[in-house]
Parts: structure tokens; sequence; C-alpha cells
């Protein structure tokens, strides 16, 4: 596989296309909107939080597929089963170790899930932002608990 | 006889000016369409000002040894072959860092002449190097800010100049050629009716300095800036020119050594223009590279390279109208056009877009381009954008093209 068919793998493009957790929710616990200035891609992330667990990510947002497809994968993780706010946190830090590796870190599914599959991002440093974006949001709307 | 483009020959012995061009990119042969961002430098740009270094290297404008005076003599020697070049007087050219600085020179010098009641228009296809220091100036003195709109295809609307350049207005500032657009303002018919109401005018000229023949006496403007890393030149050097009588008419911006006469504890008196607008330390062996860089743009002709670069912008606009799903952003006929093209294609964002050609070896812009405003007036939040110079060449054209068509399958066309 190519670096550039491993940075756009089928289920990138296929969370691009049709996003988990796409569309805004009246009265989320907290919420966070993310802009990249340099490209204007945009996220709104909320969260739905119950007893210290983060139970649903909702968002909207425009961008590339990269960002939109990372956002996804987040809603989709945290969605299954839902996380504590330090299990999320981890996840959170991880995603952001793989992103900022350089194309040296090994994905790392059991605690990513298929959000592992945006490693490819690494080897091009221009778009650690883009896929960084959801998740900075939802760091940011744990923040504001 | 008018200018014509190129020969395949004349265009070979061109690019071997330019050692950059025969670089690989990610396997392939670097095609590079971003000069709209910064062009690339031939080599005598490059020993110019190693040449300076390595032989002249010395503080201008002080000291009375023998290299201060070479560095000076060729210091102000610059300033006068670039003034040469875009139709000037060299005591109109006033060094800057770069295009925006000399923008903001200008906004910050008028400050203490604006009030509430007086306006300051644009228009909406401005970067944002010619929006933001009007903000800032409105803002500072209570002027008001106004601009001249475009349509839906991104056409200035004059229909209403008579009611946005009014007697009211004190400056009117707008971009020669759209950075985004690549379409060229009607210069006289806003200069005209600007002098009509008495406003000052001034004129965004980086997108046409390094791509048109440029006379600015008679463009008849009275300021003008453009940077020179866009025309071959290192980054670090811009140039404003303003107009000898109404340079002598603004206080200086940035204050310090270098722009006095007479210094006491208490005051200063500044000298004439251009000194009195060059504070501090100069810019030295960029501003002999830039005058390096017009000498070679001259000897190649710029009718030549207008017209080469004509050629280039229609094959590219042509090329593109043909791809399902890709919107040429820009009125496509009627308008006068360097060359280059802006593009939103269907469903597939610009920087996935970029990514791909990038990919093949094709460097193109992605992004807003700094014309956040208008990407918005044309329902776009970002482009992609291939800018073509005189080393440009037909085949890289169709390269691009032909990436365009394979990205759009790649990705799947659209959502």
């Amino acid at each position: 596989m190519s670096d550039l068919q491993s940075l756009y793998q089928e289920l990138i493009l296929d969370h691009s296309k049709r996003p988990h957790g796409f569309g805004l929710i009246e009265n989320p616990s907290s919420s966070s909107h993310q802009l990249n200035p340099t490209c204007g891609d945009e996220v709104t992330l909320q969260l739905t939080v119950v007893d210290d667990r983060v139970t649903a990510i909702s968002w909207e947002g425009h961008g590339c597929m990269i960002s939109q497809a990372s956002a996804s994968l987040l809603a989709e993780l945290v969605n299954a089963d839902g996380f504590t706010r330090s299990e999320l946190t981890e996840r959170i830090d991880g995603f952001r170790e793989m992103l900022r590796s350089r194309g040296t870190a090994e994905p790392d599914e059991d605690l990513l899930g298929d959000a592992a599959v945006l490693s490819g991002v690494s080897r091009y440093s221009a778009r650690v932002k883009c896929a960084m974006l959801g998740w900075v949001a939802a760091e940011d709307a744990l923040l504001k608990i | 006889m008018t200018a014509q483009p190129f020969t395949p020959a004349e265009l070979s012995r061109i690019r071997a000016d330019f050692p950059i061009l025969s670089e690989s990119v990610n396997g392939h042969p670097l095609v590079y369409l971003d000069s709209g961002a910064t062009s690339q430098k031939p080599r005598s740009v490059l020993d110019a000002e190693r040449d300076y270094y390595e032989h002249r290297n010395s503080a201008v404008h002080r000291g009375a040894h023998t290299l201060a005076a070479a560095a000076t003599d060729e210091f102000e020697e610059a300033r006068a072959t670039v003034a040469r070049f875009v139709g000037a007087s060299a005591d109109e050219i006033v060094w800057t860092s770069n295009a925006t600085e000399g923008i903001n020179l200008v906004a910050y010098a008028l400050t203490a002449s604006l009030s509430a009641g007086d306006e300051i228009v644009v228009t909406e296809l401005e970067h944002h190097a010619n929006l933001i220091p009007w903000q800032e100036l409105a803002a500072r003195t209570g002027a008001t800010l106004r601009f001249i709109p475009v349509d839906d295809d991104g056409a200035l609307v004059l229909d209403d100049l008579e009611s946005i350049i009014t007697e009211r207005s004190r400056i009117v500032a707008f971009s020669h050629v759209s950075n985004m657009l690549g379409t060229v303002s009607p210069v006289s018919l806003l200069v005209a009716r600007a002098r009509s109401v008495g406003a000052l005018t001034l004129l965004d000229a980086c997108q046409s300095a390094p791509h048109l023949p440029l006379d600015l006496h008679a463009l008849d403007v009275d300021f003008a800036v453009f940077s020179g890393h866009k025309m071959l030149a290192p980054t670090g050097i811009g140039v404003l020119y303003g107009r000898a009588s109404a340079l002598s008419q603004l206080p200086p911006f940035l204050t310090g050594g270098s722009m006095i006469t007479t210094v006491t504890m208490e005051r200063a008196e500044y000298l004439p223009p251009p000194q009195r607008f060059e504070a501090g330390t100069q810019k030295v062996s960029q501003s002999i590279a830039l005058a390096a860089a017009v000498d070679y743009l001259g000897a190649v002709g710029m009718d030549r390279i207008a017209a080469h670069e004509h050629m280039l912008g229609a094959r590219l606009v042509a090329g593109l109208s043909t791809i399902d799903g890709v919107r040429v952003l820009g009125p496509t006929v009627g308008a006068s056009r360097v060359g280059l093209a802006s593009i939103d294609v269907r469903g597939i964002h610009s920087h996935d877009f970029g990514q791909f050609l990038d990919d093949a070896g094709i460097a193109v812009r992605v992004g807003h381009h700094c014309a956040q405003p208008l990407h918005r007036r044309l329902g776009v939040t970002s482009s992609t954008r291939a800018s073509t110079y005189l080393y440009s060449t037909e085949e890289e054209v169709d390269t691009f093209l032909t990436g365009v068509v394979d990205a759009i399958s790649f990705f799947g066309g659209s959502r």
C-alpha cells in the first residue's frame, strides 16, 4: 500500500462520507468548538456525561476527509460503551502520541479501536492538526465539565 | 507585433536558470504550480546576494571606508533599478520587508489625517493584507470602512461605484490582480473615480508586478506595494511605491536610526522620503537580489512573460472547464486573467486534493489563500489554486489537469 493509500484507507473515506455521531443535540453536558485557521476546518463537539462517565459524543463540522473521519472515529469509539473521563483522556493522549510519532508509533487498536487507522497521518506533519481537531474539541469539552 | 509565448528552446533555457526545478518530489519530477504564493529563484539572483556578501558586505549610509561606500552605491543602484522596472523614480521607492509592511506603513502614517466621517474603500476580493490594516485604521480613527462588492462570479460590481467612492473617501485600496481568481482590476476606472473625489489610491501589485508590465506613473496611483519573493527575489524584501508628492506628506511609521537629520534629547527631525520610512538596518543583500531579479525579468521581457502566462492560464481554465465536478472560481469569460486558476471540486476538500497532487510531485496552494471574505462570497471555505510563472510549461499544466482527474477518481467524487 502506498503512503497515500495508507493515509486515505477505505475506512477513512467511509467515515468521512457517512460520519458517526453527526448532528448536534439539545442540552449536552459540555461542548467545544475548534477551528483550524489555515484551512477553515471546523468541528463543534458535544459530550453527554452521566455519573462521571462520557456516554455519548455528538458533533457537527466541515472540512477535509481527515478531520471529518477523525471526529467520526472518535464518536464511534466513545459511543460503543462510553468511557470514564480518565479513560477518554488516556485515549486522547494516546491518539496524539500516535499522530506525533512521525510514522514510528505502532497503532494501538486495543486503546483506539478503528481510530488506529489514522496512524498514516503521522507521516504527514501538515495533516496532524486536521486529525486532532475533533479530539482537541473533546479534550476541551472534558475540561469544561 | 504582439508578444509571443516562449519557444520550447527559450523555455528550456529559462528553466535551466532555476536549480530547484530539477528537484524530485515523492519520486516524481517537481511540478511547481505555486508561484502565486512564492516564486522560485534563478541562479543570477542567488549569486548576486552571495557576491555581495563575499566582496562588498558593509553597513550602508554610514562609515567612510571603501566597502561601506561600495555597499551604499550598490544598495541605491538597486533602488534605481527597481524604480525603472515599475515606471517610478528612485526616491519614490521605499524598501519594506514585504507588501504587508508597506500597506501597514501607509495605514499607520494616515492615522492622524483621518477622523470620524471619513471613509476608507477596499474591494471584496482583497487579500487579508489589504483588508485588515484598513479595518484597524478605521478602528483607530472612527472612519468607516466600505467595500466594492463582487458578483456571484467574483467580478467587481462597478454599477454603484459613485455611491461607494464619494467625497468622504480618503483612500481607495485595491488589488491590481486578485491572488485567488487571477483577474485584473479596472485600475484606470477606479483611479479616475478616486481622483475625482480627492481620495488617495493604493494599488496592491503583489500579483501584477511579477507577471505583467507595470508602469506606476502611467497608472497614476498614489501608492503601490509588491513583494520581492513573488518575483524571483528572496523573502524579506518588499517595495512601497509612493508618488513623490504623496510620500512627502506622510509622517514616519517606524522611527529610529538612519531616518533622521538632527536628534536632541527632546526631539528629532526627519530625512525626506524614502529614507524617512527606512528606520534601522536595511535589507541590503535582499534589495540587491531584488534588483538582480528585475534585471532577469527585464532581460527576458515582461511582455513575453505575460504572453506566456496568458497562454498557460487559458490552457489551465480550458482544461479544467471540461472536467466534471470542477468549478473554476471567478469569471471564466470576458475577464482578463493572469496564469492562475482556483478551483472547487465537488465533494472533495482542497487539503485532501492537495495531498493527492503532492504525492504526484505537483505543488499547488490549498486553503483560503488569505482571502476568506472572497471565498465566503463565492460559497466555498477553501479552494485549490494552480499558479504559473515564466518557467512553467504546458506539460506541467497538463500534468496538473491529469492529476485533477485522477484525484476525483481516487476520492470517489461527490458525497
